[in-house]
């Protein structure tokens, strides 16, 4: 299994939610977060000078899923995430080493 | 001669009409982004305070002073020249100050058509022209003198003067400033629907000061107004909330804009007509309404917080619904159910011209200042919001 962390522009929410639940990918956990990336968030111009506004409103998707739906989740947050403006944001996946159910004292084998 | 009883109601009706204008604020603030709350709320106080200064300077004169041809009253009271304690019921002073928190109350309902996009400084130049140049004319026409009053068409408390050249005017700056980044594709929903809640009951609460006080007496006529503004308000939330509950789930913010539409409709109509009119007016006006809101959304039209809707049409209404009801035992005069159907053909000129020159100054107004300053922040400052870009504030907890 492997944790999928989607860090994306608020605004774009909608539309990755409904394409993920299109391929039947449910499972997720929302944030609203701020942060900056390579650019150093945007610089407005104000009155002539450069205004640095650093951190920018972000929405942050975590998806825990088998490794085989990893390619497929990057692709649909690509395809409905992206502007090509810089601050489209990020996906990073990270490996899953327990998994463990609060309601019973299963634990779900974290392997595939 | 003064009335003591009069100037102290009119004197407290004005600090409730003054508080609806910060209303409109948080009620437009609780509809937007949260990125551009501060904004809005911003722009109403904006509103206010350019309003102020611009009545007393030349506003109320070119409202209310000696009528030029039925069009703009003359230059006799700039500066407050002639406007004093003495005068005929209330002081003038305070005749004046009443109708001042009218003129800002409309220019902020006007940003409804610029939320979220427009540039501060051109609000401002924006803001100056269009209470010269569209409210004065419209007041003067309505009150201070002018054809309307002349051909016997009747006002209130604003319904023409405040709501269809505010509502209008809404429509015509939108359409001149263009629809928000991402309008129809990104999700824009409301962040803060208990602010819109509370934005909504002060005008519920000030409008017993719009028009009981449009009265300008504290008087019968005063408390008839009043009573046919709660129950057009009543009537009017609870037709919308049963339109929305039809189509899907009643939403709170349903309730509150279809009590605005009834305040708005029975604004015209407040002293000409029986409080139990105001049942058809309120309900009818909810109905108008929603249909209006409904048409804007199919359109793409982003006239983004529905001014034009709400106070464009709903004043439309309340209009030609003052031509139906009036009846001379209130207002003396009658309306076409008491057989005058020369008053409803007096009121649709009326509606017709207002609408055709608010939206047409306007639009007008805002050319020009596009051309010369440019109406709209730069799509980053938009993409970041007004908040920041243009106050460097944020709202955000």
């Amino acid at each position: 299994m492997k944790m999928v962390t989607a860090i994306i522009r608020p605004e774009m929410f909608n539309a990755v939610r409904t394409a993920l639940e299109g391929e039947g990918i449910y499972g997720m956990t929302v944030s609203e977060v701020m942060g900056r990336g390579a650019q150093k968030g945007i610089a407005l111009q104000f009155r002539g000078k450069a205004v640095p506004v650093d951190l920018i409103p972000k929405l942050k998707i975590e998806m825990v899923v088998r490794d085989a739906d990893v390619e497929r989740i990057i692709r649909i947050v690509r395809a409905h995430a992206r502007t090509g403006r810089p601050g489209d944001g990020r996906i990073f996946v990270l490996p899953i080493e327990r998994i463990c159910r609060v309601r019973t004292d299963e634990e779900d084998p974290p392997e595939s | 001669m003064i009335d003591s009883g009069a100037t102290a109601f009119v004197l407290i009706c004005t600090a409730m009409v003054m508080l609806m204008t910060p209303a409109v604020g948080l009620f437009y603030g609780g509809l937007v982004r949260r990125k551009n709350f501060i904004s809005m709320i911003a722009l109403a106080f904006i509103a206010f305070a350019l309003v102020s200064i611009q009545w007393v300077v030349c506003g109320y004169s070119l409202a209310f002073g000696t009528d030029i041809c039925g069009l703009i009253g003359g230059l006799d009271h700039i500066f407050l020249q002639g406007v004093g304690m003495e005068g005929d019921g209330i002081p003038d002073l305070l005749f004046m100050v009443f109708q001042m928190v009218f003129a800002g109350l409309a220019l902020a309902i006007v940003t409804s058509g610029v939320a979220e996009r427009i540039k501060i400084s051109s609000f401002i130049v924006f803001g100056l022209l269009w209470t010269t140049l569209v409210y004065d004319p419209l007041a003067h026409w309505a009150w201070g003198g002018g054809w309307a009053t002349q051909l016997g068409a009747i006002d209130f408390a604003g319904g023409t003067v405040v709501h269809i050249s505010s509502g209008f005017s809404a429509l015509a700056l939108a359409l001149i400033i263009g629809r928000r980044l991402g309008f129809g594709g990104h999700g824009m929903e409301p962040n803060n629907i208990p602010m819109v809640l509370l934005g909504g009951a002060l005008l519920w609460f000030g409008w017993f000061g719009f028009n009981a006080g449009s009265a300008l007496a504290a008087d019968g006529l005063a408390v008839n107004a009043f009573v046919a503004t709660n129950i057009a308000a009543a009537t009017g939330a609870l037709a919308w909330f049963a339109l929305a509950w039809v189509r899907g789930r009643p939403g709170s913010v349903g309730i509150i804009s279809g009590a605005i539409a009834g305040l708005v409709a029975i604004t015209p109509a407040a002293g000409f007509v029986a409080p139990i009119a105001a049942i058809p007016i309120g309900a009818c006006a909810g109905i108008v309404c929603y249909a209006a809101l409904v048409f804007r959304i199919r359109r793409g039209l982003d006239e983004s917080l529905d001014a034009w809707a709400i106070h464009g049409m709903g004043g439309m209404f309340g209009a030609l619904a003052t031509g139906i009801f009036a009846v001379a035992a209130i207002g003396g005069v009658n309306g076409l159910l008491y057989g005058n159907p020369g008053l409803l053909l007096i009121q649709a000129v009326d509606v017709t011209i207002a609408v055709g020159y608010s939206f047409g100054m306007t639009c007008l107004i805002a050319k020009v200042i596009d051309a010369v300053m440019g109406l709209r922040v730069t799509e980053e400052e938009e993409y970041v919001g007004l908040d920041i870009a243009q106050h460097g504030e944020s709202a955000r907890v």
